[in-house]
């Protein structure tokens, strides 16, 4: 609610505090509501609630749609600043930070220092933030939604802080909720006194993530349900500042690529995409992007891929600041070449691919994919070389060209019966006399995805006199009802 | 003065011995430029035989096509030339002009994971000029890359190929299964320059359903040539070039 208010705020007025504003999603049933605000929860409206329901106690209800994945996107960067507290940050799936401070408290003064210091830092972002201490995650996630704000509890008495909280705060799923509340069980407390041996015998064939009683047991510390933190993302990004603006990034370059490379081979990884970036002092900046078909960390071949690139990049007045970056990595540790000291081939290939994309465009570097289709020109597609690798092309009995027309030529033709193969065609300015043929090969329109009244084609290898050989075809026949007579098309060459 | 014993011998041999048929095997080929020039327009016999040479090549080959001469002749089918035999992949690259596809040819020519480089290129532009043909000469006999250069509506400019051969239709064999359909294909193959071995004229014949053997590419002297293999001496249009 407040990342909307804020960065709706950007673009235009809100409503006052006073209008009850919803933040509605797509459920299963038409939209519900995600978020609210004071208002309209003082309204009484909750999270969950249909819009249309909501729209129709409270006409004046203001609905806005949900960004739920801005939402996940925010938490995910979220953890990583939230490490300015302590190494060991994840984020929980009901919108929360969960925290490990274990040994990190002391630096900010206690603990709660230290969560005033979190209260204040995340209010100076513009977000209010429930906070909650617990020896266990479980713990803390049911006292920061469901308990007091600001609550600490030691590892002596987690159980007194849990007992008084509803069921809900174990996240143990509507159904078993449901199943606990109409067996008298309403709160934490009165589940934690049930006979263990009877809620084992109940829950037996229960997944741990909603069973209760494992839910209880890591609540209460009796089992352990460690964190495991996202890893903190890498900028493989080489920078060179320059006290004069220049002209001319050639010179800076082999120093750029030798540094990026050595960062790389210190990692074990190899830079699949490459950004270089010149900032002008005008404050414009022009980029270069480009690919490479095996993830490489070989400063001589990023230098020569890069090469010639320049000539297109405007440097205005001069720049002073030069970045190199890859944008995407992959792992690639040291091979070892082939023991009988032949070179791999396989490496030559991908660098040049990486050379003909990077001065010809990825698109005109192509392997032959295919696809399931009858109709000639769509059996085949054209795939960039960087992104895919070739395939065996499917096996078909019937004679097929070795050049096709795409799209296909018409002819003009005479023939001795409209059904039959054609006696004579001009093609080009040329007449061509059939001394051969082979044929008809008929092939039907693909209704699924053909427009309506496409005709069918009936295909003819045809051997002219002199001993070319091609591939036309009639599109229809004579009285299908799709149109006039049949046009004739030539589709391709055959050897 | 002593002569050698073999000299009478060198002097008796004609200096243009007569073409043994079937002498190119399209495995084992030296790598070095060659021309593939059709002998007509609207023909894409060069294509199927310099496909018929590479047939058993396994590793991908780069087949570089500038704009005109995809609109003159068509792109390649996957499909037809799996059928012709090939079984390495193709990548393909489409270039706007000549000057590209003589680039990508030569950055083509040194890469080792290559089996063959083939280029096409439709006419007599400016950039294909004897320089750049010998440019592409010696690259492909630097990186043991053999070079074919397709060249459709070419009047017969010059170029530094180590051979060049001029192809056209014929009428094909005949078909096993159907008396008045085509059947494999067949090819006029003139040699018409050649460094280090004699021109001459074949006829081509490629059955890519024959029995899998590694060289299903016939050449048999041409019906002129077959009285040239007794008499030992050059017909005169194929000294000619």
């Amino acid at each position: 609610m407040q990342r909307w208010r804020r960065t709706a705020s950007r673009e235009r007025t809100l409503p006052g505090g006073d209008v009850p504003v919803v933040l509605a999603r797509d459920g299963t049933h038409g939209p519900v509501i995600h978020a609210l605000s004071q208002a309209a929860m003082a309204r009484g409206l909750s999270e969950g609630l249909r819009v249309v329901d909501a729209q129709a106690i409270h006409p004046d209800l203001h609905v806005e749609p949900a960004d739920v994945a801005g939402d996940a996107a925010m938490l995910d960067r979220l953890v990583h600043w939230a490490r300015r507290w302590c190494p060991w940050t994840v984020v929980d799936r009901a919108g929360g930070l969960i925290l490990d401070t274990t040994g990190s408290a002391h630096l900010f003064g206690g603990e709660a220092a230290l969560m005033r210091d979190i209260e204040t830092r995340f209010a100076i972002q513009g977000l209010t933030a429930r906070l909650a201490m617990a020896p266990t995650r479980i713990a803390a996630q049911a006292l920061a939604c469901h308990g007091e704000n600001r609550a600490i509890c030691g590892a002596e008495d987690v159980a007194d802080h849990l007992a008084p909280l509803p069921l809900a705060a174990l996240r143990i799923g509507a159904e078993t909720q449901r199943l606990l509340h109409r067996l008298g069980l309403k709160t934490i407390g009165t589940l934690a006194e049930m006979p263990r041996s009877a809620l084992m015998r109940r829950f037996a064939n229960m997944e741990a993530g909603h069973n209760p009683l494992i839910l209880l047991d890591r609540a209460m510390g009796r089992q352990a349900d460690p964190l495991s933190p996202p890893p903190d993302p890498v900028n493989w990004l080489m920078r060179v500042r320059l006290a004069e603006p220049v002209m001319d990034p050639e010179p800076h370059m082999p120093g750029l690529a030798r540094k990026l490379c050595a960062a790389l081979a210190e990692a074990e990884q190899g830079a699949r995409r490459l950004r270089l970036t010149i900032y002008r002092i005008d404050g414009e900046r022009r980029a270069v992007t480009l690919g490479t078909a095996q993830a490489t960390r070989d400063p001589a071949h990023i230098l020569r891929l890069f090469d010639g690139k320049f000539a297109n990049v405007d440097p205005g007045f001069g720049f002073d600041l030069l970045t190199l970056e890859a944008l995407d990595v992959e792992p690639v540790s040291l091979t070892q070449e082939r023991l009988d000291g032949a070179r791999d081939t396989d490496k030559d290939l991908a660098a040049l691919m990486d050379r003909l994309s990077a001065r010809l465009g990825p698109d005109r570097i192509t392997w032959t994919g295919w696809r399931e289709s009858h109709v000639p020109e769509r059996a085949e597609a054209r795939i960039p070389a960087l992104t895919a690798t070739p395939a065996a092309p499917p096996v078909i009995t019937r004679d097929r060209p070795l050049r096709i027309f795409d799209p296909a030529e018409e002819l003009r033709v005479l023939y001795a019966v409209p059904e039959g193969a054609p006696a004579q065609f001009r093609w080009r300015r040329v007449t061509f006399r059939t001394a051969r043929y082979e044929g008809p090969e008929r092939i039907a329109p693909e209704w699924w995805q053909d427009r309506p009244g496409t005709r069918l084609r009936d295909y003819y290898k045809v051997e002219v006199t002199d001993g070319r050989r091609f591939w036309l075809y009639r599109q229809g026949v004579m009285g299908d009802g799709r149109g006039a007579d049949p046009r004739w098309f030539l589709h391709g060459l055959f050897a | 003065m002593r002569l050698d014993s073999s000299y009478g011998q060198v002097k008796r041999l004609s200096r243009r011995a007569p073409p043994p048929a079937n002498r190119e095997a399209p495995g084992a080929e030296a790598a070095v430029l060659r021309d593939a020039l059709s002998a007509g327009a609207l023909d894409i016999s060069a294509t199927g035989f310099v496909l018929a040479r590479l047939a058993g090549a396994d590793r991908p080959i780069l087949w570089v096509q500038d704009r005109l001469s995809r609109q003159e002749n068509g792109g390649l089918y996957g499909i037809g030339l799996a059928q012709l035999g090939l079984k390495a992949p193709v990548l393909q690259v489409t270039v706007n002009h000549p000057r590209d596809a003589l680039w990508a040819m030569e950055q083509g020519a040194g890469c080792a994971g290559l089996s063959a480089v083939v280029g096409e290129i439709h006419g007599a532009p400016t950039v294909l000029d004897f320089t750049a043909t010998k440019r592409l000469a010696l690259r492909a006999e630097r990186a043991n890359v053999p070079i074919w250069l397709i060249r459709s509506g070419d009047p017969g400019t010059l170029s530094a190929a180590r051979e060049r051969w001029r192809i056209g239709a014929l009428p094909s064999g005949a078909n096993p299964h159907d008396a008045r359909a085509p059947g494999p294909p067949r090819w006029t193959a003139e040699l018409f320059r050649a460094r280090g071995r004699p021109p001459g004229a074949w006829v081509a014949e490629y059955d890519p359903r024959a029995a899998r053997s590694t060289d299903r590419l016939g050449l048999v002297p041409a019906s002129g040539d077959a009285a040239l293999a007794q008499d030992g001496q050059p017909r005169a249009d194929a000294a000619g070039g």
